[in-house]
């Protein structure tokens, strides 16, 4: 049994006609101390699947079928105290604005502390303990003395280890980044991950990772699921995924990566064509298909089922214009 | 370029953070209209709270033989018709205004912000309640709502007291609720969320600090507004009743004597004006301190 297992999860807002459907039966598996990235463009809904996991989709969204297992105890079933003590104990959850995550009225130290004393029910000086400890361990020098600074006294970075003490303080058995490096630069994101990696092989803490940035996941994550228009398109080893990926989104994306030997190349990747599916299209089929160059008659009528295409490896396009190449691909790294 | 020795402060830059200030040093950070306004206030609050001693006579000590004399060193603003010394009335009346003001203006605030603040949080019928309850008071004429009060409780301080925190609650509960439509969709607040807090928690701590400072900035001009109102309905011999020393009620007394004794209403005055612009720089300075710092 996985740690958290999502299963045909969908969440819809109301729209002016009819429901707008954001997530479409999204299935999702993390096991216990994995790191799982959630990829995709802005709006494929891998944020909004990542909150769900908190019930936490904002309103007037809502989760409308679906269920979501957390150690085998049904999330959404549980009622508001047990929710509350889900939320404080069993997940943490850091955000992609590290400024606007912490309360700009109180000095950092004290937003530690005050998790560990209403979480954990510490008293003040031991909290305080703890606290700095914490710091310490989340990569900030001299603690005594980032403990009194306000958030704007500290960098963007230093704000985001601040808030990975705080979603870390108590010892959560699951950690959800949504997009954690996105407003930081290169360097400072790269330290990011590092600590994130080291806290969750630590603790023995999984993750779901959500990023927009291949790159990104591809540090951190030991698995990846790539979503498109509220589907999860291909799911896999970050490895299969990057080398031998099954499916055209995924391969589109990929390729839309700029590498750092492409610069002054007349030849720049191709941006993939056209724009993802707006939430009130009715797509039915493949939602992909409107924009893949190999779709073929009939595509439209294919559901979005992941179908398994290798080991721990899953598509969801039935028509695998790769599948040839990577067999090939394989073959030969085998011979080599 | 000359051969400038370059020490390591240049290239490190101001370090990021330096929390430990000094307050003599945090003191230099702020507006020069913050610190106009504050010696300015207090002075004069200084001067109002140690009036007894300051004071060279009893607000209401009457001197017959000393009736509409001009500014002197005896009498520093001159005496009235009744041979009391000006000086001492409008230090006594700028005392007792200033707690009557402080009065209406800050008690009823921490209610008012939180009326507003769990509007503003929870929306829906909470939000409408609120919400309309505000629109009412804040269509009522203030003055006419306040004289109303007067009327039904007598004049007095007591109509001042009451009827000033029912009109004024609703501009505080608005600007409350409107500052935490933006906080309570800050990432700070959903976190609060996402850590389990309860509601309580999550408003109280992590909501309120972040509202109240559009309203303490309005509550410097409403602070001003209120010593004008207070003196207006002295004025007017709704407020403050006389013999008692209030800087309106002076105003009022010694506005028959403008032509001849001039000093009378024209000093307490200015010492009111002066009051009022004190609050004022103060209340820009803090408003300007938020922009500064990339706030809003």
């Amino acid at each position: 049994m996985s740690l958290l297992e999502i299963e045909s999860l969908r969440i819809e807002f109301p729209g002016e006609d009819g429901q707008l459907v954001a997530v479409k039966g999204v299935d999702l598996a993390v096991e216990a101390g994995e790191v799982l990235g959630l990829v995709g463009e802005s709006g494929s809904g891998k944020s909004l699947t990542c909150r769900a996991v908190m019930r936490m989709v904002p309103a007037p969204g809502a989760i409308s079928a679906g269920s979501i297992r957390f150690d085998g105890a049904d999330v959404l079933s549980l009622d508001t105290s047990k929710l509350r003590d889900f939320r404080a104990h069993s997940v943490g959850m850091i955000y992609q604005n590290p400024f606007g995550s912490l309360n700009p009225t109180m000095r950092v130290g004290a937003q530690i502390a005050e998790t560990l004393k209403v979480n954990r029910g510490m008293k003040r000086d031991a909290a305080k303990a703890e606290a700095l400890a914490l710091l310490e361990r989340v990569g900030i020098e001299d603690p005594e003395h980032r403990y009194r600074a306000y958030p704007h006294e500290l960098s963007g970075g230093m704000c985001q280890r601040v808030m990975i003490a705080i979603a870390t303080a108590s010892s959560p058995r699951l950690m959800l980044a949504d997009e954690p490096t996105t407003a930081l630069d290169v360097t400072t994101q790269a330290q990011i991950l590092k600590l994130l990696a080291r806290m969750s092989a630590e603790e023995g803490m999984a993750m779901l990772l959500v990023s927009h940035d291949f790159g990104v996941i591809a540090q951190a994550c030991d698995r990846v699921a790539v979503m498109y228009g509220g589907h999860i398109v291909e799911s896999g080893p970050v490895e299969t995924i990057y080398h031998e990926p099954e499916h055209p989104y995924t391969k589109a994306l990929l390729n839309s990566v700029p590498e750092l030997d492409s610069a002054g190349n007349v030849q720049r990747r191709a941006a993939l064509a056209g724009h993802p599916p707006e939430l009130s299209d009715v797509i039915p089929g493949c939602v992909f298909a409107p924009r893949c160059e190999y779709a073929r008659p009939g595509c439209e009528a294919v559901s979005m089922k992941l179908e398994k295409v290798g080991p721990a490896h899953d598509s969801a396009c039935p028509v695998r214009p790769f599948a040839d190449a990577n067999s090939k691909a394989k073959a030969e790294g085998v011979e080599a | 370029m000359s051969a400038t020795p370059v020490t390591p402060a240049d290239v490190a830059g101001p370090p990021l953070a330096r929390p430990r200030r000094g307050v003599r040093s945090r003191i230099k950070g702020w507006p020069t209209s913050v610190k106009v306004g504050g010696v300015i206030v207090g002075i004069l609050a200084l001067a109002a709270l140690f009036a007894p001693l300051i004071a060279p006579y009893g607000p209401n000590e009457i001197d017959p033989f000393a009736l509409l004399q001009s500014p002197s060193s005896q009498h520093l603003f001159g005496t009235d018709d009744a041979g009391r010394d000006v000086f001492s009335r409008a230090l006594y009346g700028l005392r007792l205004d200033i707690v009557l003001c402080l009065l209406v203006t800050y008690v009823p605030l921490p209610f008012a912000v939180l009326v507003g603040a769990l509007a503003g949080y929870f929306g829906g019928w909470v939000d409408t309640v609120v919400s309309r309850l505000a629109d009412i008071m804040i269509s009522f004429p203030f003055i006419v709502l306040v004289m109303a009060i007067v009327a039904i409780v007598g004049p007095g301080i007591e109509g001042f007291l009451i009827g000033v925190p029912i009109a004024a609650w609703a501009l505080y509960a608005r600007l409350a609720r409107a500052e935490m439509l933006i906080v309570r969709e800050q990432p700070y607040m959903m976190a609060t969320t996402a850590l389990g807090y309860s509601k309580t928690r999550a408003i109280l701590k992590h909501g309120l600090p972040n509202v109240i400072r559009p309203c303490l900035v309005y509550s410097t001009i409403d602070l001003i507004g209120n010593l004008i109102l207070l003196a207006g309905l002295s004025y007017l011999g709704f407020g403050v009743q006389p013999p008692t020393a209030e800087l309106g009620g002076i105003i009022a007394d010694g506005q028959g004597y403008l032509l001849t004794a001039w000093w009378i209403a024209t000093l307490p005055g200015l010492v009111l004006v002066l009051f009022g612009v004190g609050v004022g720089l103060i209340g820009e300075g803090i408003s300007d301190r938020g922009l500064e710092r990339g706030e809003r």
